[in-house]
Parts: structure tokens; sequence; C-alpha cells
């Protein structure tokens, strides 16, 4: 039996996840709350949001984010990838900054526009 | 003349004066001081926004963007750059910029919607050195999310407010060693979520009960030392660490930013250093409106859009309908609740429920909220399963309830069941 | 070869330099640090004291006296925020009431104008917050308050404007005697002077004895202070002494040129003349003390802390004198150091002049100087300055309402600011509540355009206190690390 935060949303249901019962979720609230339970126990994942470099913008740094989650142990080397990209304003919200995050299939999306 | 100035063109300021537009005000502005709309938000660039309002997970810049875009078309005027020096309990707004110099506006409604700052090092009395290196978490994500600098490589955090524990993932993601968040109370101040996600999944250490009880370093941070606190948060002697860095980011509380409504004269209350506000979100001036972190600060951005559109709508029911009226009821507070907002409620001009915030003052496992009236009779009972000081809470109170009030005030009480 | 060459460029080697303009002189002064007014003169009371503390008959008492009367005129002249509040020093007992009786004598004697003893309710009804505990109360009208910082800084433009050279960061780390002079060699140069004026502070000795044997001793003592919110300024009107002791003259609480309340000092003796630290004991002491005093004072609206270290020394009076051919020192300069230093500039001129230093009068010099506060200008002014220069327009320091304007004025003074401390201290950006959390980050942008370096390079103070320690997306694949 496990005992974990959940991070789905600011409320932070205290859960338990039973490793031995197929992964069994209680103490949740709502479902994404289940479903984070027993995949931060078999897969966790997170959204990763960083910056990078914008140049003829307001500010030196655009914000970004991907736009859905990716495995936990792959967010040092996923950021690591952006120190290498510079984009140009104008930037769109949502315009893909960065395709495919190692082979997830996720993407690095710029989250304002510029 | 303006039917309403909105001072602060952040989350609060952004939601009242669409909300203002959309009950049927015509001749809106909204003063920034910023070159841009969005307020803090644009340097608050990690996720867990608007999962009450729009139902789903954005970034600052992305809750920000959402109504910066309804704006466009809108018909409410923007004035960025400038800065609001003085309102008067006339409700004339005084303002500055490059562009228009000094310029006097007249408003028959005002919105305060300043938001709040950090308290800093001088406010809790961190004894040591003063070299370089100590910084608001805020200035901190400024400088990182913005502006493209790091502040430093080996961070101790002091104060485990949500800024502190998000800052301490963004530094370490930008490649910096935390070594430690450190929190006086024996809880911390920020959201659960965050301590998970922005600190164990970074294996950064969180010790509660502990403070900084000295800094070394000349011209920068070197060395901090932190030690274990009593129950009345006194260093206990023996219990110290030495941590070798050269930052120290505050996260140690927000402060609402009210020296304008100060000097417009409007009542303002110790314990939120906010406005004391009506139920409609009305200060104690006529026609001046208060919503967002310059009441009390919130945790959740969601709310202070909830709470921004209840003062906008007011603010055009003042303009539209004339002054709210009736009688006033005092809120007053009791047992674990530290405030309330609003302070007072009007129940003639009260909706079909109105909504009360407060927060506690420590952690309360199983309890409930209680209301009764001047005379001591209850009017309402909320159960909770547990609350804590970093998680504000609401209820709904029923405006059939609030006529029923005797005695001229409520009490609301917090105690474990 | 200089005629004069000053060491030390607090208010005491800033008072002098102001002095030694006025006459035909080719002068100098040399600064450790990147700023002037860094040390001792930053950090204090920020009193002009009326004059009865020192004994009657020194040098203190007589420079006092005068240099209270130099101060309202010069800050009058150059611009410098100054207020003419008056003083209590209240008792509390018996003795505490023999103490003022006796202040009061030696005020008298030194000739402080218009001293007067008060009962505990008369003092009360001048200054209501003060405690209930009180008996009695020394006032003195003639006390003031002043910008201890721009005093130094606008006697040192002055004399700059004046034609005096200031070098900063030279430390001095040598001197020898010339046939007739000395040479003063630093990290940066070497200078040589007919006249050499000590004007180091807590380091004089040091600099005395790098030339010449030891005759004297300095002390640090250091005090610690907390600056409260301007909500508390108007808590009294005047500055609120306790009875002197032994080791100084107790915990003060009083209304800031600026609008906020300070409050302190404690006194205690340190070996590291540089260590302004703070201590967790210190503070309480100085909160427990000015309670005694004024029991009101909200401790909760502190905005800032900070300590500062006296050049005390083990003889009771200034130092101030001939010590060799051509060497003077000023040093010793303790309370009421800041109050009588124009007077102790003049005092040693003279006495150069006696020793020979011609002291011919320039035709002409330039003996006023003017920086715009926008905060305090009338609309039409703010207006007529805005259309002039929109950078007025601007404000950066949204708690003392500092604009872009004032900030670039100021990196275009004769002495510009190396640092964001160093603006601070001249036109007050992250003076106020919020203490440079919101303005921080523009004033280092608006340095480092205006001064050509890049971010990381502004300091916050001092050499090596740099803000920012790298970029983050460095752009080329690698993320600066060091």
């Amino acid at each position: 039996m496990k005992e974990l935060i959940c991070i789905v949303c600011p409320k932070g249901c205290h859960l338990r996840v039973d490793e031995e019962k197929d992964y069994q979720v209680t103490g949740h609230s709502c479902p994404r709350g289940a479903e984070y339970g027993r995949q931060e126990l078999l897969n966790p994942t997170r959204v990763l949001t960083s910056t990078v470099r914008v140049e003829g913008g307001l500010h030196a740094r655009l914000p970004v984010k991907t736009d859905g989650v990716i495995p936990k142990e792959k967010m040092m080397e996923a950021v690591r990838l952006l120190d290498s990209v510079r984009v140009q304003a104008p930037v769109k919200t949502g315009q893909v900054i960065l395709p495919d995050v190692l082979g997830t299939g996720v993407s690095f999306v710029a989250t304002r526009g510029m | 003349m303006y039917d309403l100035i909105v001072i602060g063109g952040g989350p609060a300021g952004l939601a009242a004066a669409l909300e203002a537009r959309g009950q049927g005000l015509e001749k809106i502005l909204i003063v920034e001081r910023d070159q841009e709309l969005g307020g803090i938000l644009n340097q608050c660039i990690h996720n867990g926004f608007g999962l009450h309002y729009f139902k789903e997970e954005l970034t600052g810049p992305e809750y920000a963007g959402r109504f910066i875009e309804k704006l466009a078309d809108s018909g409410i005027q923007v004035a960025l750059d400038t800065m609001v020096l003085d309102v008067t309990p006339q409700r004339e707004v005084h303002t500055v910029s490059r562009r228009t110099g000094y310029r006097v506006e007249q408003a028959k409604t005002v919105l305060l919607a300043m938001g709040c700052r950090e308290r800093t090092r001088g406010a809790i009395a961190i004894p040591g050195a003063r070299p370089a290196g100590i910084y608001t978490a805020g200035a901190a994500q400024r400088y990182v999310n913005m502006e493209g600098y790091m502040p430093g490589r080996r961070v101790v955090i002091l104060g485990s407010g949500d800024i502190g524990l998000i800052m301490a993932r963004r530094m370490t993601l930008e490649g910096a060693k935390v070594l430690a968040c450190v929190e006086l109370m024996p809880y911390s101040g920020g959201l659960n979520r965050n301590i998970v996600q922005c600190l164990q999944d970074y294996s950064i250490p969180l010790y509660l009960s502990h403070t900084i009880v000295d800094v070394k370093g000349r011209e920068r941070v070197e060395q901090v030392t932190v030690a274990k606190v009593d129950e009345n948060r006194r260093p206990i002697p023996g219990t110290e660490m030495v941590f070798d860095c050269d930052t120290i980011l505050l996260s140690v509380g927000l402060i609402p930013e009210n020296e304008l409504s100060k000097k417009a004269g409007i009542v303002l209350d110790r314990r939120t250093n906010g406005a004391v506000v009506y139920e409609n979100m009305e200060t104690s001036l006529p026609g001046v409106f208060a919503c967002g972190n310059v009441v009390h600060v919130h945790d959740l951005v969601d709310f202070v859009t909830a709470e921004s559109q209840r003062a906008g709508a007011a603010a055009a029911r003042h303009v539209l309908e004339g002054p709210a009226q009736g009688d006033a009821l005092e809120v007053k507070n009791a047992g674990a609740v530290s405030y309330t907002v609003p302070q007072k409620i009007r129940p003639q001009n009260a909706g079909k429920t109105v909504d009360v915030f407060f927060r506690v003052n420590r952690i309360l496992s199983e309890s409930v909220i209680r209301v009764e009236d001047g005379e001591g009779n209850p009017l309402a009972r909320y159960p909770r399963e547990r609350m804590a000081p970093g998680e504000m809470e609401r209820f709904p109170l029923p405006k059939v309830l609030l006529e029923k009030a005797k005695g001229g005030f409520i009490t609301v009480t917090a105690e474990e069941a | 070869m200089y005629d004069c060459l000053i060491i030390g460029c607090g208010v005491t080697g800033a008072a002098l330099a102001y002095e030694l303009s006025r006459y035909k002189l080719k002068v100098a002064v040399l600064e450790k640090e990147n700023d002037v007014a860094d040390g001792t003169t930053k950090a204090n009371s920020a009193i002009i004291h009326a004059g009865y503390d020192p004994k009657p008959g020194t040098l203190m008492a007589r420079l006092n006296v005068e240099g209270a009367a130099l101060a309202k005129e010069l800050c009058g002249k150059l611009d410098v925020p100054y207020q003419q509040i008056g003083s209590f020093v209240l008792a509390f007992d018996e003795a505490d009431r023999e103490t003022l009786e006796k202040l009061y004598r030696q005020g008298t004697e030194n000739g402080v104008p218009g001293l007067e003893l008060l009962d505990g309710d008369a003092a009360r009804r001048l200054e209501p917050n003060l405690s209930a505990e009180v008996v009695a109360a020394l006032h003195a009208p003639s006390a003031g308050i002043v910008s201890p910082w721009e005093y130094a800084l606008a006697l040192a433009e002055t004399a700059v404007r004046n034609g005096v050279e200031l070098y900063l960061e030279n430390r001095v780390e040598a001197i020898e005697a010339l046939s007739r002079g000395w040479r003063v060699t630093t990290n940066a140069g070497s200078y040589e002077t007919r006249c050499l004026f000590n004007a180091a502070g807590i380091h004089a000795a040091d600099i005395h004895n790098l030339a010449l044997p030891e005759s004297f001793r300095i002390l640090p003592d250091r005090g610690q202070y907390y600056l409260l919110d301007k909500s508390e300024g108007t808590r009294v009107s005047k500055v609120i002494f306790q009875c002197p002791t032994k080791v100084g003259k107790g915990v003060l609480v009083s209304p800031t040129v600026h609008g906020n309340l300070i409050v302190g000092p404690n006194a205690e003796e340190i070996a590291d003349g540089e260590d302004t630290s703070t201590t967790g004991e210190g503070l309480q002491f100085v909160k427990k003390m000015a309670m005694r005093s004024v029991p009101s004072v909200s401790f909760r609206d502190s905005i800032r802390n900070f300590a500062g270290v006296r050049a005390v020394s083990d003889q009771e009076d200034f130092i101030l004198g001939r010590a060799a051919e051509g060497f003077y020192d000023l040093a010793g300069i303790k309370s009421p150091g800041l109050t009588a230093a124009p007077a102790i500039a003049r005092y040693i001129v003279r006495l150069a002049g006696q020793d020979g230093l011609a002291l011919e009068e320039k035709e002409a010099i330039i003996d006023e100087r003017r920086r715009v506060r926008f905060q305090e200008l009338s609309m039409e002014e703010k207006n007529a300055l805005i259309a002039r220069d929109p950078r007025y327009g601007r404000v950066i320091c949204r708690c003392e309402t500092v604009t872009e304007g004032e900030i670039a004025a100021s990196l275009h003074t004769p002495i510009p600011p190396r640092s964001v401390d160093g603006v601070k201290r001249r036109v007050g950006a992250g003076m106020g509540r919020c203490q440079g959390g919101f303005c921080g980050p523009r004033v280092l942008e608006l340095l480092a355009r205006e001064t050509g370096a890049a971010p990381d390079e502004v300091l916050q103070d001092k050499a090596g206190s740099y803000i920012l320690v790298g970029e983050t997306k460095t752009g080329n694949g690698s993320s600066s690390k060091d």
C-alpha cells in the first residue's frame, strides 16, 4: 500500500494505492485522481513548463509547455533540449516550438503570444 | 467621465472590467503600470491555473491570455505603462505616464485591483549579514522566466509559500541546486500538490519548524545557518545546520498593496491588510470596489476571477441602478478562523447566497464551520474533513438565513468536531 | 603632485573635500569602495545633534554646535533632505532626571540654543505616544534629521564640480614619506601629495600606522537598527532619546527625512569593523528598549534591519590634528561626527593653513546643487517635466514614486552610481516598503542599458556583490553552469 498526495488539482487529496490489488486507488474524490494514483505508481508523468530564448519580443524569454504529459524521468533531458532553441517574434499562443520531444510524440508549445 | 476606472490590469482587474462591460457599462478604463496586461500571471509560467473556471489546466500566461483576448473587441480602454498616484474619495484618479503626462480622470465608480506584494527580509528580521543574493521568490521568478537570468546556483528557500515551491522546481530545472526549503511553521503555507511536484519530485528536503538564524557573506551570500524552532518559534540552540549557498529566496507571505486605498481614506482590515468590503466587494467609500489579492491573498486565481466578476457586476449595478441599500451585519470571526471576506453583509443587497471566504490559523482535522447571529442563535453549519492555513475556505450563506440574523452581527467559527 | 590628498570619502572626507574645493589647490580623494558614503556614513541614526552631550571645552562640543548650524545652511544650499524637528531626552526616574539637568547645564555651556526641561505631562502633550513612565524630558529644538548619505554625496559632488578628483575603488596599501610630502600607493595607482588627510573612519588607525607610529586605536562599535514603514513615520514627531550611558546615546526612536521611523541602535564592540551583520539578540534588545520610550511602535511594520559600525577610538574627544609634517588625522569620529563634519573640515583646513597650506580662494565656485524629486512637484511641474523628458512619466519605484527620468539623471551626475544600491542612495528607488522587490529588476535593467554593462555584471552594492550569475537558455546547447 502506497500513500500519495494527488496533484491533479489544488485540492490535494490523500490517495492510497494498493499495488497488490491491481493498483486500486482509494481516497480520491474524482476519476482523474484515481487515474493519477494508478499512473503515478506505474508510469509517473508530468506536464513540463519552461522557457525558450526569443528575439524581437517584449521579453527575452518565451514561456512554453509540453502539450501533453511526458515521463517524469525524462523531464531533465527534455528541458535541456530547450537550451539550443531560439525563436523569432512574433509567436502565437499554441505555436509548436519543438515537436516530438524525445520521441514521446509530445511537443513544446508557446503559452503566450509575443 | 468614466463609468468605471479599474486600477490594475492583472487577473482581478481584467475579470472585473469584462464583467462590468457585460453588465452594460459603456465607458471603462483599465490603468496598468506595466507594459502589458496580465499582471503577475505573465511570470507564472507553470501550469495549474484554471481548473475551476475553465475546467482545464492552463499556465499563467495562458490564463491571462484568455481574458486579454476577450478584452480586444470589448470596447474597454486600456492605459498601459501608466501609474496611478492617487485616488480621491470623490473618485478622481490621478495617473502619470510617458505618453499622457499627469492627468486626473473622473469616474462614477472605481475598482481597486492592485494585487499584492511580497514580504521582504526586513519584515521578518532575518539576522546576519546583508550581502547580495537574497531575493523574494517573485523577483527571482521574474529574472528567470521573463528576463532569462539566473539569480544564483546554490539556493536555500525560506518559507514554503507556493511561489517558493514553484521556484524550487524552476531553479532546479534551470540547473541550480536547491539545497533546502525551510519553513518556520509546523506546516507548509503552500498547496500539497506543490510540495509533491516541486520538492518531492526533485528530492528537495522540506524542513518544517525551522528558520534561518544567520547569513554569512560580505558581498554575496556564502552560507546560511538554519535551526529548528520550538513551539514559540524560538530557535533551539544545538540544532543548527549550515548550508553553503549563494542565494536565499524568500517566500514568506504576501501583503495586499493598499497604499492607494489608505491615501483615499478607505477603511482597512488589520487581519487581511486589505479593505473592509461588503457582500458586493464595495469598500467603505461608496462607489469604490476592490477585488482579488488587494482584498485578501488568494491561493487560486480562479477564485480571484470569481470574486472580481462579482465586484465588476456590483460596479455596473451601482452606475445603472444606483447605490446599494440596506443595513449591514458585521461578520465576526472566532475559533480557528483568522478573518473573513466579506467583513460586512447587507442582507437586503445580497443575491440568493453570499460566499464567505476565510482562512484558519492552524491545521484542523475533521471539523465544522458554525455561523451564529449576534444573539447566539445558530444559523448554519458546514462540515469539513480537513482545513489548513494554506488553503482558503469558503461557504455559501443563504440570504434567507441572513435576513433572520439578530443582534447586528454574525460570527463564523471553525473548530474540530 | 597634489596639494591635498584625502583618504576616505565618508561624510568627514566629503566635507573636507568640499571645504578644500574653495581654494586654488590640487585636491584628490581616495575611497576604497565603489561609492562615497559607503561605511559609517550610510548606516547610522541620521541625526543632527543639538550639542548638549559632549563635555564642555572639548573639540567635540564646539564642533558639534558649530556643525549643527552649518548643516542647516549646507543642506539648504546643496538640496539635502533635512528637517529641524527637535529632540527629547527622556527621564524615567530620579537618576535620569539628574542626568537631564546635567545635560541641560552642559548644553547651555556649549551654546546650544533653546534648551528646556519639561515634566512628563508637558512632554506627552508635545509627543502623545510617549510612555506614561516618562517623568521628564530635555527638549532641544535645534536638533534635526538628515539624509546622511545624500549629505555626504552632495558635499562630494560639489567638490568634484569644483575640480576635486575622486578615485573610487582605491584601497590604500602603503604610505611613504617624501622629502616634502607623502606618496600613497593603492591597489590601483600611486599618488603624491604635500598634505595628506586621514579620514578613513573605521580604518583610520590602520592608515595612520602605515605612515607613522601608533598613537591611537579604533575600537569598532556596532549598532543595529530597525527601519519601519511610513505608516509608522508619524509615531513620534521629534528625535526621542533615552539618557546616554557610558556606551552611547542609547536607543532612539525618530522619524527619518524619508518619512519612515528609525529605531536603534544598540552598542556592541566588535573585532571586525566591516562586520555589519545584525543579530537576533541585538535586534531584540533594540526593540525592548524602544518600547520603553514609545510602547506603541508597531514592529510588524518593519521594512528593514541594518547595522552600522561607529569609529569609536580609545580617546574621549575627536582625534583632529597634525600627526606629522603634512599629515593630518581626522579620526575617532564617533557620534556626533555626522553633525560635526563640516565644522571638522573647517577646523582642519584652518590648521593646515596655519601650517603653511596656501589658502587662496578661487574667483568663482559652484556652491549649489539641485535634483528633481518627482514626487514633490506640483501637477503643473510634473507635466512640464514629462513634456520635456517623457522618462519622468514612467514610475520605476512605486513605493517611493521614483521615475526613470530621475534614475537616468543620477547616472549623469559628477559621481554616478555604480550599483543598484548606489541608485537607491541617490534617488530613493528601492528604499520603500517592498525594498526593491518590484523595482530592483527594473533598476538593474536601466543600469545595464545606460552603462552598457551586461545584466549579470550589474552590482547590488559593493564590488563583488553581483545580482545575477548568468543567462538561462544560452542558445548554444549548454546552459551556463558557472
